[in-house]
C-alpha cells in the first residue's frame, strides 16, 4: 500500500536472532513488512521461516528453550519489550496454522471465542453479527449458516481452515500470520483460500509462509527468501521471481535445490 | 534359490500361525481362570441371598407378658416377650425335657424375641390370640435347609443335635420352614451370629470412605496435574517430582496404612475405625493414580488446540481452563473412577487404622466407626461358623458388582464424552 507514493511499513524487524537452546535458528533477520499487502516467506524446510513468523506474535514464548533477541516493531512499538502484553499483541495479530485446528466446539463457539475473551461484543446480537461477518469474510457463511451449532470438527479440511481464518479475523486483527495454511488441503480448497487471502489484504496485513513457490507468486506482493536461518533476499515478488539479485535465490526459484 | 525363498516364506507363515496360537491359548487360560473363579464365588455365595424362616405359632398371652388389662401402646412396647417367645419354641415339642427345651430355643436366632415383639406391634389386636410368626432359623439350620450341612457326621462333631434335626425335619414335613429373599443381609450390620450378619455397616463404610477419598484426592490431584503439565517449568526439580509421583504409585498400600496410623490417629487424634480416617488414608493412595491419569489425558490434548487458543490472545489460564482441562476431563474422570475402584478394594491400610473392628451399628456419617466391604470379607473369612462361608462369597459378589459398575461407568465416560479431533 502506498500513500503519496511512500510505502507504509507495518512491521519492522531489526537484527532478530532466535536460539533453540544453544542452537541458533535465525541470524540477524531484518525485514520490513508492508501494510495491507501480502508478504510471502519462502525457503527450504528448516530454513527458519516459520520460526520468524512465530516471532511476530511471540508464539515462541510457549517453547521453553526458545529465546528471541533483536527488535520487532509493530506500529513502531517493540513487541520484544518487557512492557509488551502478549495477550493484547495476539489480539492484534491473528494466526492461522498449517493444520486446521478448530476447537472441538460448535462453529459458533469457535468464531465467538476471540470476541468473548477480549470483551469485544456487548450483546448477543452484536456477537451474532460478528460471527456472521467473520464467516462471510472467510467465505464460509453460505456453506454453514444452517449448522452454526454443530461441531466445527465435522467440516471438511478446507472448510475447517476457512473456519480458522474466520476465527482469526473475528477480533479484527491488524495482521494475520499464516503458517503454510494450504499444505494440508487439496487444490480446490487451496484455490478458495488463496482467493480469500487476496480479499483479506484489503483490511489486514498478511504474512504467509509457504512451501509452494507457485503459491507465493500467485498471492503475494512481496517475498522474502530464507535459507539456513538467514534472510537471503527480499523485495517485491515480481523482482524475486523474475530477476533476483542473489544466486542462491535464483537457484531455489529455478528448482536447483530445496 | 527359488526353493530356498519358498521355504523361507513357509517358515514365516508358520511362525505367524504359532504366534496366533500362543495368543489364543493365553486368552483361553485367562478366561478359564476367570470363569472358574466366578463360578466358585457364585455357587458358594448365591445361597446367602436366601434366608430360612421357621414358622412357629405364638400365643400372645397377656399374662405371661406381664400386661394388665387394656394396655396402652407404650405398655406393649415395654412388655416382657421372653416368656412367650420361649413358650412358643417349647410348644414345638410338649414332651421335651429341660435339655431339649434348651435345644429348641437354639433353633432360632437370639433375635426371636424381637421378631415376636414386632409382630405384635404391627397389630396389637393379636393380644391374647395365637398367630404363626416367621422366626429366623439359626445359621446351622439355615445351612441344613440349604443342603450345605454334613448331616451324616457323628453327632458329637456337629453343632446341630439329632434332636434338633428331628424337630426341624418335622417342621419341614409340615411346611413350616420357608426360604425367602434375605433382606437382612443388606439392612443389618455385622453380627456374631451368621444368620443375622449383614453388610449394611461395611457397605456404608465403604461408601463414606470412597466419598472422603474422592473429595480429598480429586481436587488435589487434578490441581497438581494441571500445574505440573501446563504451568510448571520443565527443570530438574519438576522431573524429580514426577519421578516421585510415579514412585508413590508403587508404594505398597500397607505403608499408607502405617502412615494413617502414625499421623492421623497418633498425632492428629482423629477418631479410630472411622471412614474419615480410612478415606484420608485411601486418598493418599489414590492421589498418584489420579495425577498420572490426569497428566496423561492433559498430554493427550493436541498442542494445536493450545496454540489455537494462545494465538487468539487467550491467556495461559484461559487456554487451560477453557480448552485443555475440559478436553482432558473424560480421561481424568475415568482415571479417577479406576483409582477409586482400587481404593474400594483396599484392605490392608484399613485394617491398620482400625476399620477391622467389630461394628454392629450402621454408620450415619464418616465420623462413626464402620467396617468396609473388603475388610468385612476378611473378618467373615476368619470366622469359624459354617454360615459365614456363603456370606464371604456373597460379600465378594456385592463388592465385585460395585467394582464392575464403577469400571463400566469409567468406560462410558471415556467413550461417550471423549472428543474426537479430526
Amino acid at each position: 500500500m502506498r500513500k503519496n507514493g511512500v510505502k507504509m511499513i507495518k512491521i519492522k524487524a531489526k537484527d532478530v536472532d532466535v536460539f533453540y537452546g544453544k542452537k541458533q535458528a535465525l541470524f540477524n533477520i531484518s525485514l520490513d513488512i508492508e501494510e495491507n499487502q501480502v508478504t510471502a516467506l519462502i525457503g527450504p524446510s528448516g530454513c527458519g521461516k516459520s520460526t520468524f513468523l512465530r516471532c511476530l506474535n511471540r508464539m515462541n514464548d510457549v517453547i521453553d528453550i526458545c529465546s528471541v533477541k533483536g527488535e520487532i516493531l509493530i506500529n513502531d512499538f517493540n513487541i520484544n519489550d518487557k512492557g509488551c502484553d502478549v495477550v493484547r499483541l495476539r489480539e492484534k495479530i491473528g494466526m492461522v496454522f498449517q493444520k486446521p485446528n478448530p476447537f472441538p466446539k460448535t462453529l459458533y463457539e469457535n468464531v465467538s471465542y476471540g470476541p468473548t475473551i477480549h470483551g469485544i461484543a456487548q450483546s448477543k446480537q452484536e456477537m451474532d453479527e460478528i460471527v456472521e461477518t467473520s464467516l462471510k469474510k472467510a467465505a464460509l457463511w453460505e456453506e454453514v449458516k444452517d449448522r452454526l451449532h454443530e461441531p466445527g470438527t465435522g467440516l471438511s479440511g478446507g472448510q475447517q481452515q476457512r473456519l480458522c481464518i474466520a476465527r482469526a479475523i473475528s477480533v479484527r486483527p491488524e495482521v494475520i500470520l499464516m503458517d503454510e495454511p494450504c499444505s494440508a488441503l487439496d487444490p480446490i480448497a487451496t484455490a478458495q483460500i488463496e482467493e480469500l487471502i487476496d480479499e483479506l489484504k484489503k483490511e489486514h496485513t498478511i504474512i504467509i509462509v509457504t512451501h509452494s513457490m507457485a503459491q507465493a507468486a500467485r498471492v503475494s506482493q512481496n517475498t522474502g527468501f530464507f535459507h539456513l536461518g538467514q534472510l537471503i533476499e527480499h523485495g517485491s515478488t515480481d523482482k524475486i521471481f523474475k530477476n533476483p539479485d542473489n544466486k542462491k535465490t535464483q537457484d531455489y526459484i529455478t528448482g536447483r535445490f530445496g | 534359490m527359488n526353493k530356498n525363498k519358498e521355504q523361507l516364506l513357509n517358515k514365516r507363515y508358520k511362525a505367524e500361525q504359532r504366534f496366533r496360537l500362543y495368543g489364543q491359548s493365553a486368552i483361553f487360560m485367562a478366561l478359564l481362570f476367570l470363569t472358574i473363579f466366578i463360578f466358585k464365588i457364585f455357587s458358594t455365595g448365591y445361597s446367602a441371598f436366601q434366608k430360612t424362616w421357621l414358622i412357629v405359632p405364638v400365643n400372645f398371652d397377656a399374662e405371661l407378658m406381664m400386661l394388665d388389662e387394656n394396655p396402652t401402646k407404650q405398655d406393649i412396647e415395654d412388655a416382657d416377650y421372653y416368656e412367650i417367645a420361649l413358650q412358643s419354641m417349647w410348644n414345638l415339642d410338649p414332651n421335651a425335657n429341660e435339655d431339649q427345651q434348651n435345644q429348641l430355643k437354639r433353633m432360632v436366632s437370639y433375635f426371636f424375641e424381637r421378631e415376636i415383639k414386632q409382630e405384635l406391634l404391627k397389630d396389637t389386636n393379636l393380644l391374647g390370640k395365637t398367630k404363626e410368626v416367621y422366626l429366623t432359623a439359626s445359621d446351622d439350620l439355615d445351612q441344613v435347609f440349604k443342603g450345605n450341612y454334613p448331616r451324616d457326621l457323628p453327632e458329637d462333631q456337629r453343632r446341630v443335635s439329632d434332636y434338633q434335626l428331628k424337630i426341624f425335619d418335622q417342621l419341614v414335613a409340615n411346611g413350616k420352614v420357608e426360604s425367602k429373599f434375605n433382606i437382612s443381609f443388606f439392612t443389618n450390620a455385622d453380627s456374631r451370629e451368621a444368620e443375622l450378619a449383614g453388610i449394611a455397616s461395611s457397605f456404608m463404610g465403604s461408601i463414606f470412605s470412597i466419598l472422603v477419598c474422592l473429595m480429598i484426592a480429586f481436587p488435589v490431584a487434578v490441581l497438581a496435574a494441571i500445574y505440573l503439565e501446563e504451568f510448571a517449568p520443565k527443570n530438574r526439580f519438576t522431573d524429580f517430582i514426577e519421578v516421585n509421583i510415579n514412585n508413590l504409585a508403587a508404594v505398597p498400600s500397607i505403608v499408607f496404612g502405617l502412615l494413617g496410623l502414625g499421623v492421623l490417629l497418633a498425632i492428629f487424634q482423629l477418631p479410630r475405625s472411622t471412614p474419615l480416617v480410612g478415606g484420608i488414608t485411601l486418598s493418599l493412595m489414590t492421589l498418584p493414580t489420579i495425577i498420572i491419569a490426569a497428566r496423561a489425558s492433559l498430554k493427550a490434548v493436541p498442542p494445536s488446540i493450545r496454540e489455537a487458543a494462545l494465538a487468539m490472545g487467550a491467556s495461559r489460564m484461559q487456554t487451560t481452563m477453557h480448552h485443555t482441562v475440559p478436553l482432558s476431563m473424560p480421561g481424568t474422570l475415568s482415571g479417577t473412577i479406576i483409582g477409586l475402584a482400587q481404593a474400594l478394594g483396599e484392605t490392608a491400610p484399613l485394617i491398620l487404622i482400625g476399620m477391622v473392628a467389630f461394628v454392629n451399628t450402621i454408620p450415619g456419617s464418616p465420623m462413626d466407626p464402620a467396617a468396609s466391604l473388603p475388610v468385612q470379607i476378611y473378618i467373615w473369612a476368619e470366622s469359624a461358623e459354617r454360615g459365614f462361608v456363603e456370606k464371604v462369597s456373597a460379600c465378594i459378589m456385592v463388592l465385585l458388582g460395585f467394582l464392575i459398575i464403577m469400571n463400566l461407568f469409567a468406560q462410558i465416560i471415556r467413550h461417550k464424552f471423549e472428543k474426537k479431533w479430526s
